[in-house]
């Protein structure tokens, strides 16, 4: 084992820094067609005419459509999770037919021979609406007299969910907390934007797009537009980034191919920025009511949580599960006696949302380190020992949680105690104190969040219990080729994160070959036909682990072949170092001269099939729960309202690690989303419904200047749940991030009578809280 | 429609263009330059950033007929001979790029801010690349990475910022 564990520079790097890259809007193909949509200006409006005859006039312009032209064939966009008995998922036709119900909904598309006559055509076509009043507000989409966005209501789906006796925990509870919290729009921005290719020769399709999950697509798409799933291939070329917006089944991807198989040519369509940030998912957008009830030396009796959680217009691939997701974290790592969970679905006129990285987690964890810090004030404790006294101890584990998940493994002081040192809590703590006392206008405060999450997506039954639509294990292949070297088929689809080195220091380590000598394919159904895809940090653990067993097999095979080779039985041979040995003999086969004798076939054990190769598909039983300590210190001028990270410091526990550069770099990009999200962005509709943060001038994610240095660190408890004993680092940094910046915030603030900022906390946020709570006027 | 000539990583083409057209649209669509990708419509992002005469400039910014008679260097040639850029030596080893999206962007933004500052301090590096957006990083590898390609650039020891 020296592979794994070694900070080896990607291999992914080398067309990336030259641009030889291979991005879905870089493919030409022959006799290829541009198409642009006409999107509606409106929230919420009835169709009443389409004319798209002009715009079929204009220069270039091969064909035009409305959604009436395609009303038989497109189908509905597909909803893998009907989360509940009383969902309801309405039809949403990938361009509108007779409503719209969110700024940006297609409702019409021109097809020309480049894209600037595409776009130029679009404003030829002839569209009438009759507006019908928009629907904004969660809680006023819920009363009886509140416009409909769809025919059966807003009300999407309920879900509860509960353990323990809630009522007892809060019933003469000395201490009770009861906060609302709001976690708003987030727009997930890959910088990436979405693209998408289709051709068809009249019988098969093939089908490029920017996503994240080029098999799920597939058999998505199958059953959307009827086109046989053996006859249609999807390729996932290089993907920039996804962070969850690339987990769908767009009306763009369906329009594709129709559009290919109406007009028999090849189409693309990339999308501008303006028109993503208006029609890619969008992700948070939930009203969080959380209670605790606590002794009064801060011991927690219980927690209940009611959310509200904005679905936007319509149910997206995975829309209703987001917040379900959050369901089972909202206790965190904390010991607690009884669990309430809540959460209805509700319907508005804006972009549906769905997954954005951390999905569900990030919300909850929010919530619960917030309201925890809240109940360290009220029983008056420093925030890190309120959560020492509730936190499970590491002996403790496995421990089953009030929300009856098993945790296998975690060591949260040990990553405490790393995380304060590294963070010189106390000495900012002092300083804190001075500030404080000497009325300093720029107040010190400290934010802490000690996190955890359950990640590598998912066994398979668990996903079943909760009417998920399909399965989470992960599919490898490995083939040991004839000269030695090793091809590794994935069904992890990459965007990003590094698949392809950390699937070659695992299997070099399996093997004993060389790193160099293994090649990592993925993103291809042709290529790669089965696979689960990429998020919810289950590409290391589910993936990872397929890799894993794929090359025990191919290993098993080789032992027999050497055995027969070597006239040894297979017992008496050790591996190491690549090669078979006779133990307590000299005599020895290395993996490469057996993949030799295995394509030449000449000598081979009786009955032995002369391949090797291996295939493994890992369902996992249990989900990994990394977990974590970060510390925040931020600087507030409370004249001002501007705040500056001072310090921020990570100790996450990944479990082990495969490559601690590629962990770092995904603790890094995670820490800067879940900071965006505590002090920058935010998707924001108007008072119509109109998106105001259409582009990267308005809605603001941070550059460099805006962020720090981080200061990272690890503890490594190995998962118990997988033979690679790793948990997944993807979200991590999102999740743990977001309450430590807030708390901070707050902490801050707290001497002034705050106990809450709205996120993101600009500047003019924290300037008019603190206007608010000295009762000036804001 | 105007005739341009323009040079792209030493290749001179002459070509017809609207005069509406983008050079990253000219760069990507037409002469098959597709190394510079485009990350959005308000040039906020600096995905598309090049060199124009040496200089740098987000060449969606720029219509093709302004880079008439430009030498426009682009990420595709800046490994001179085979042999990578130091800077695209440092993203490499730092590990500043995860999508890589941003990446050729990044290098080239960098490469006019070393022309000013050939030893920025990590405050200096932030700031310069303030026009330059990336998801993926966290920006910290990404400054690493351009502090460690200015030093090898010349031969200088990183000063502490
Ligand atoms: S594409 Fe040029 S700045 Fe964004
Ligand atoms: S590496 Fe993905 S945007 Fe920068």
């Amino acid at each position: 084992m020296t592979e794994v564990g070694s900070a080896r520079r990607r291999k992914e790097d080398a067309r990336l820094i030259t641009g030889r890259t291979q991005w879905t809007d870089n493919i030409q193909l022959p006799g290829m067609l541009y198409v642009a949509y006409l999107r509606s200006p409106m929230a919420h409006a009835r169709i009443v005419r389409v004319d798209t005859g002009p715009a079929r006039r204009e220069p270039g312009v091969v064909a035009a459509f409305s959604g009436r032209d395609f009303a038989q064939e497109q189908g509905s966009l597909p909803c893998a999770w009907p989360v509940s008995e009383d969902v309801v998922i309405p039809d949403h036709p990938p361009m509108a037919v007779h409503e719209v119900r969110y700024v940006g909904e297609a409702v019409a598309c021109v097809v020309a021979t480049d894209r600037y006559k595409a776009a130029d055509a679009l404003a030829a076509i002839e569209i009438e609406y009759e507006e019908l009043p928009a629907v904004l507000d969660m809680a006023e989409a819920l009363t009886d007299t509140a416009p409909k966005v769809h025919e059966a209501g807003n009300r999407a789906f309920t879900w509860r969910f509960g353990n323990g006796d809630i009522d007892a925990a809060f019933r003469d509870a000395p201490v009770v907390v009861d906060r609302t919290y709001v976690q708003q729009r987030l727009i997930p921005s890959a910088m990436e934007p979405r693209a998408v290719v289709a051709a068809t020769d009249g019988d098969a399709f093939t089908l490029y797009s920017a996503t994240q999950i080029p098999h799920i697509l597939r058999v998505m798409l199958a059953l959307t537009t009827g086109i046989p799933e053996h006859r249609l291939r999807v390729i996932a070329p290089d993907v920039g980034g996804g962070f969850g917006s690339k987990l769908q089944v767009t009306a763009e991807e369906v329009l594709a191919l129709l559009l290919a198989r109406r007009l028999g040519r090849p189409v693309k369509w990339t999308e501008s920025r303006s028109e993503g940030n208006m029609t890619v998912h969008h992700g948070r957008d939930q009203l969080q009511r959380i209670s605790v009830a606590a002794e009064r030396d801060g011991r927690l009796r219980g927690i209940k949580v009611d959310l509200l959680a904005d679905m936007g217009a319509y149910l997206m691939l995975v829309t209703p599960g987001i917040p379900l997701l959050g369901a089972f974290m909202y206790n965190g790592i904390y010991k607690m006696d009884a669990y309430d969970f809540g959460c209805t679905g509700v319907f508005t006129t804006k972009m549906p949302t769905d997954a954005y990285r951390g999905a569900g987690r990030p919300e909850a964890t929010y919530a619960l380190e917030r309201v925890m810090d809240e109940l360290a004030a009220e029983v008056g404790l420093d925030p890190l020992e309120l959560r020492r006294r509730n936190w499970i101890r590491h002996e403790e584990f496995p421990y089953t949680t009030i929300a009856n998940l098993t945790y296998d493994s975690g060591n949260y002081e040990a990553a405490t105690e790393r995380a304060t040192t590294l963070f010189g809590y106390d000495k900012l703590r002092a300083e804190q104190a001075d500030r404080r006392e000497r009325r300093d206008p720029v107040q010190l405060g400290i934010g802490v969040s000690t996190y955890t999450e359950m990640c590598g997506l998912a066994p398979s039954r668990v996903l079943g219990s909760l009417s998920y639509g399909a399965g989470g294990w992960e599919h490898a292949s490995v083939r040991m080729l004839p000269t030695g070297k090793v091809e590794v088929v994935t069904g992890s689809s990459p965007h990003g994160q590094g698949h392809v080195t950390a699937w070659s220091q695992i299997v070099a380590d399996a093997l004993g070959v060389p790193f160099e000598d293994v090649s990592v394919m993925h993103g291809d159904t042709a290529v790669s036909p089965r696979g689960m895809d990429t998020y919810g940090s289950r590409s290391l653990a589910v993936g990872g682990v397929a890799v894993l067993q794929a090359c025990d097999k191919v290993k098993e095979k080789a032992r027999q072949v050497a055995a027969h080779l070597l006239e040894a039985s297979p017992e008496d041979l050790e591996f190491a170092e690549g090669s078979f040995r006779v133990r307590g003999t000299g005599a020895g086969r290395s993996i490469q001269e057996i993949a030799l004798a295995v394509f030449a076939a000449h000598d081979l054990p009786d009955g032995f099939e002369p391949a090797l190769d291996a295939d493994a598909t890992f369902d996992p039983e249990n989900f990994s729960y990394p977990h974590g300590t970060h510390l925040c210190a931020i600087e507030v001028d409370t004249e001002t309202g501007q705040s500056r990270i001072r310090s921020y410091v990570a100790v996450d526990d990944v479990g082990k690690v495969v490559n601690p550069l590629i962990v770092e770099g995904q603790v890094h990009g995670g820490l800067a989303q879940g900071i965006a999200q505590a002090l920058f962005e935010e998707a924001v509709y108007d008072a119509d419904g109109n998106l105001l943060t259409t582009t990267m001038a308005d809605y603001l994610m941070p550059t460099a200047a805006d962020l720090p240095d981080f200061v990272t660190d690890r503890t490594e408890t190995p998962a118990t749940s997988n033979p690679l004993g790793v948990k997944g680092v993807g979200e991590a940094g999102t999740i743990a991030s977001t309450p430590a910046v807030v708390n901070a915030i707050v902490d801050a603030l707290r001497p002034h009578g705050v106990h809450d900022v709205r996120m993101p906390c600009t500047p003019e946020r924290i300037w008019r809280t603190l206007a608010g709570v000295r009762g000036g006027a804001a | 429609m105007p005739r341009i000539t323009v040079t792209v990583d030493g290749v001179t083409y002459e070509e017809e263009v609207e005069p509406r057209l983008l050079l990253v649209h000219l760069l990507r669509d037409r002469l098959g330059r597709t190394g510079t990708p485009i990350g959005c419509d308000t040039t906020n992002c600096g995905a598309c950033t090049v060199m124009l005469d040496g200089r740098s400039a987000k060449s969606c910014s720029v219509l093709a007929v302004q880079a008439d008679g430009c030498d426009v260097l682009t990420i595709e040639g800046l490994a001179a001979d085979g042999r990578l850029h130091p800077l695209q030596t440092a993203f490499h080893e730092e590990h500043a790029l995860q999508c890589g999206y941003c990446t050729p962007g990044m290098i080239m933004a960098a490469l006019d801010l070393l022309k000013e500052d050939p030893d920025p301090s990590e405050e200096a590096v932030r700031e310069g690349l303030e026009g330059n957006l990336c998801r993926c990083t966290g920006y910290c590898n990404i400054v690493r990475a351009v502090r460690r390609g200015a030093q090898a650039m010349s031969g200088r020891e990183v000063s502490a910022s």
